[in-house]
């Protein structure tokens, strides 16, 4: 697999009717990656994420992965984590975990019964444990907090061992302490399963601590009379070492300031 | 302290619910008084005590041309009419609508069609019922389900497209086929929305119902009512009618109890009417 990118886009372009949203995005991504995809409102990164996971198919230009093409509808290697509704309502949390399971082992029913139910959940009792939900496991999702929902969601998208792992700002609805922690389990997971990670925020300084790489979104053409004339596209591919982490900027406008001026390089220690 | 913050407690709350009816109940025995002190045989507005008879004599004796003690078998006449329609009706909703909602060739194909059908006027397709199914019984079940139907299609389908896209797109992420995502994604899900399609087809279904029995009929409790119409037997009418209201505020509370019972993920969310 040496040499080939784990994800290859080339030459991308998304319409939607009269308005393009992206444009001209070409980007090689080798496995292994913690991408971080930053931007403003509406500026197309959740589009990506999605033409990432065939929820839609582009207008335009080729996403490979492996090599080939990618499929033209979601498949079990690529996992994603959603904002809201990324676990089932009407399923408890042990459920929505073994739900996985049911779907590959009973192609008619969808669902296992009896001794093949209860080892299902055997299986995933580990899982529980690591995620701290074994207490909550007969709750329903709406009776978890909103980072109990999410560890579920992370829990049941790594279900099927994906290998790329998309996450549409999995926690923009989360306070600032549960998001810490959230962190610590989502690089331990990204370490141990050696994904190629994708995932939108809306928070910079969480971009820069997850990230081993970032990309950010904007337009860079603008047209006052027709502003859905032209989309955005990838401004900025910083590369973000482990070692020596540059100190994120307080904004986006920061950011993009700062990574127009050479001298003030953003790829190491400051000069 | 604004009216709008102040609750009332559960008896208080008991009690203003109570007072509408015993309102009703009052205004009613108050006319009846004075209209019979006018004409102590009036047939208008019979008194408490006459209805009651009226309704005990329906509920207890036996008919003497029939054998029949005909509050129970004009009762179950109807309530089987009721069912075997809504059951019908249901079917035709879980799976038309299921399919509109799901399956987007379907839908394009499908859905115009049934928003067309949906706007017919049941009671006119009446008269082409019973030129086709006769006068018997498949004509009044077939008004129901025709009746209500479509509404109870037009209402799964669009609980389908409600669902949010997330939790399709997360059932292919996890492996799952169309079929599976049917029967552990789709159907769990829209269960609720069924019930609530049931609930408001209820609705219109009694009135299909009691206008078929009232056309063409030799039972059933609307039958019943536009028979002893000539009569003027309002003392056989007005319980009736409470009968049928009664049977109707039950199926519907069953129903929801039923959802409570069977859904309870979906009422966590606060209370529903």
């Amino acid at each position: 697999m040496t040499g080939v990118p784990k994800i290859s886009v080339r030459d991308l372009t998304m319409r939607y009717g009269d308005t393009l949203v992206l444009e001209r995005i070409s980007i090689d991504v080798p496995e292994g990656a913690f991408c971080t995809l930053v931007g403003a409102s509406g500026c197309g990164k959740s589009t990506f994420l999605r033409l990432l996971l065939s929820q839609e198919r582009p207008s335009g230009g080729v996403i490979e992965m492996d090599g080939a093409p990618l499929p033209e509808e979601p498949t079990p290697d690529r996992g994603i984590v959603f904002q809201k509704y990324s676990v089932l309502p009407h399923l408890s949390v042990e459920d929505n975990l073994i739900l996985a399971a049911e779907f590959e082992r009973a192609p008619v029913t969808g669902r296992l019964f009896a001794g093949a139910r209860r080892d299902a959940r055997q299986d995933v009792a580990e899982i529980l444990e690591r995620i701290g939900l074994a207490p909550a496991r007969k709750r329903y999702p709406a009776q978890l907090s909103g980072g109990m929902q999410q560890r579920l969601a992370i829990a049941q998208a790594l279900l099927k061992r994906p290998t790329v792992l998309l996450l549409d700002e999995p926690f923009g609805a989360l306070d600032p302490g549960i998001r810490i922690d959230m962190h610590e389990i989502l690089q331990e997971l990204w370490r141990e399963m050696s994904m190629t990670v994708f995932m939108v925020t809306h928070d910079i300084q969480e971009a820069f601590k997850l990230g081993t790489r970032l990309l950010v979104f904007d337009k860079v053409r603008h047209d006052p009379h027709a502003p859905e004339a032209y989309g955005a596209t990838i401004t900025y591919d910083i590369p973000l070492d482990r070692n020596q982490k540059p100190q994120p900027p307080a904004s986006l406008e920061e950011l993009a300031g700062a990574a127009s001026k050479p001298e003030k390089s953003l790829g190491g220690h400051p000069a | 302290m604004r009216i709008i913050n102040r609750k009332p407690s559960r008896r208080l709350g008991a009690f203003l619910a109570m007072l509408p009816f015993a309102g009703l109940l009052i205004a009613y025995a108050v006319a009846s008084h004075y209209r019979r002190l006018d004409n102590p045989a009036d047939k208008l507005l019979p008194s408490l005590s006459d209805i009651a008879d009226a309704f005990l004599r329906m509920a207890t004796q036996a008919d003497k041309r029939t054998g029949d003690i005909l509050l129970w078998s004009d009762t179950f006449d109807s309530l089987w009419r009721l069912g075997t329609g809504m059951g019908l009706a249901t079917l035709l909703a879980v799976c038309v609508g299921v399919a509109i909602g799901f399956i987007p060739h379907i839908r394009s194909g499908l859905a115009p069609f049934v928003a067309a059908l949906s706007l017919i006027p049941p009671i006119t397709v009446l008269p082409i019922l019973f030129i086709m199914f006769g006068l018997g019984e498949l004509s009044k079940i077939m008004l129901i389900v025709v009746g209500t139907a479509p509404v109870m299609i037009r209402s799964v389908a669009q609980a389908v497209m409600d669902i949010p896209t997330e939790m399709m797109i997360k059932a292919q992420t996890l492996g799952a086929s169309t079929w599976q995502m049917l029967t552990r994604v789709v159907l769990p899900q829209i269960l609720p929305a069924l019930i609530t399609a049931i609930r408001l087809g209820l609705v219109p279904a009694w009135i299909f119902l009691i206008s078929a029995e009232a056309i063409a009929s030799t039972s059933g409790l609307g039958y019943r009512i536009f028979l002893v119409r000539r009569y003027l037997a309002m003392d056989v009418i007005l319980p009736y009618v409470v009968w049928i209201t009664l049977l109707a505020l039950i199926l519907d509370k069953l129903l929801l109890i039923f959802s409570r019972r069977a859904f309870p993920w979906h009422h966590l969310g606060g209370e529903r009417l």
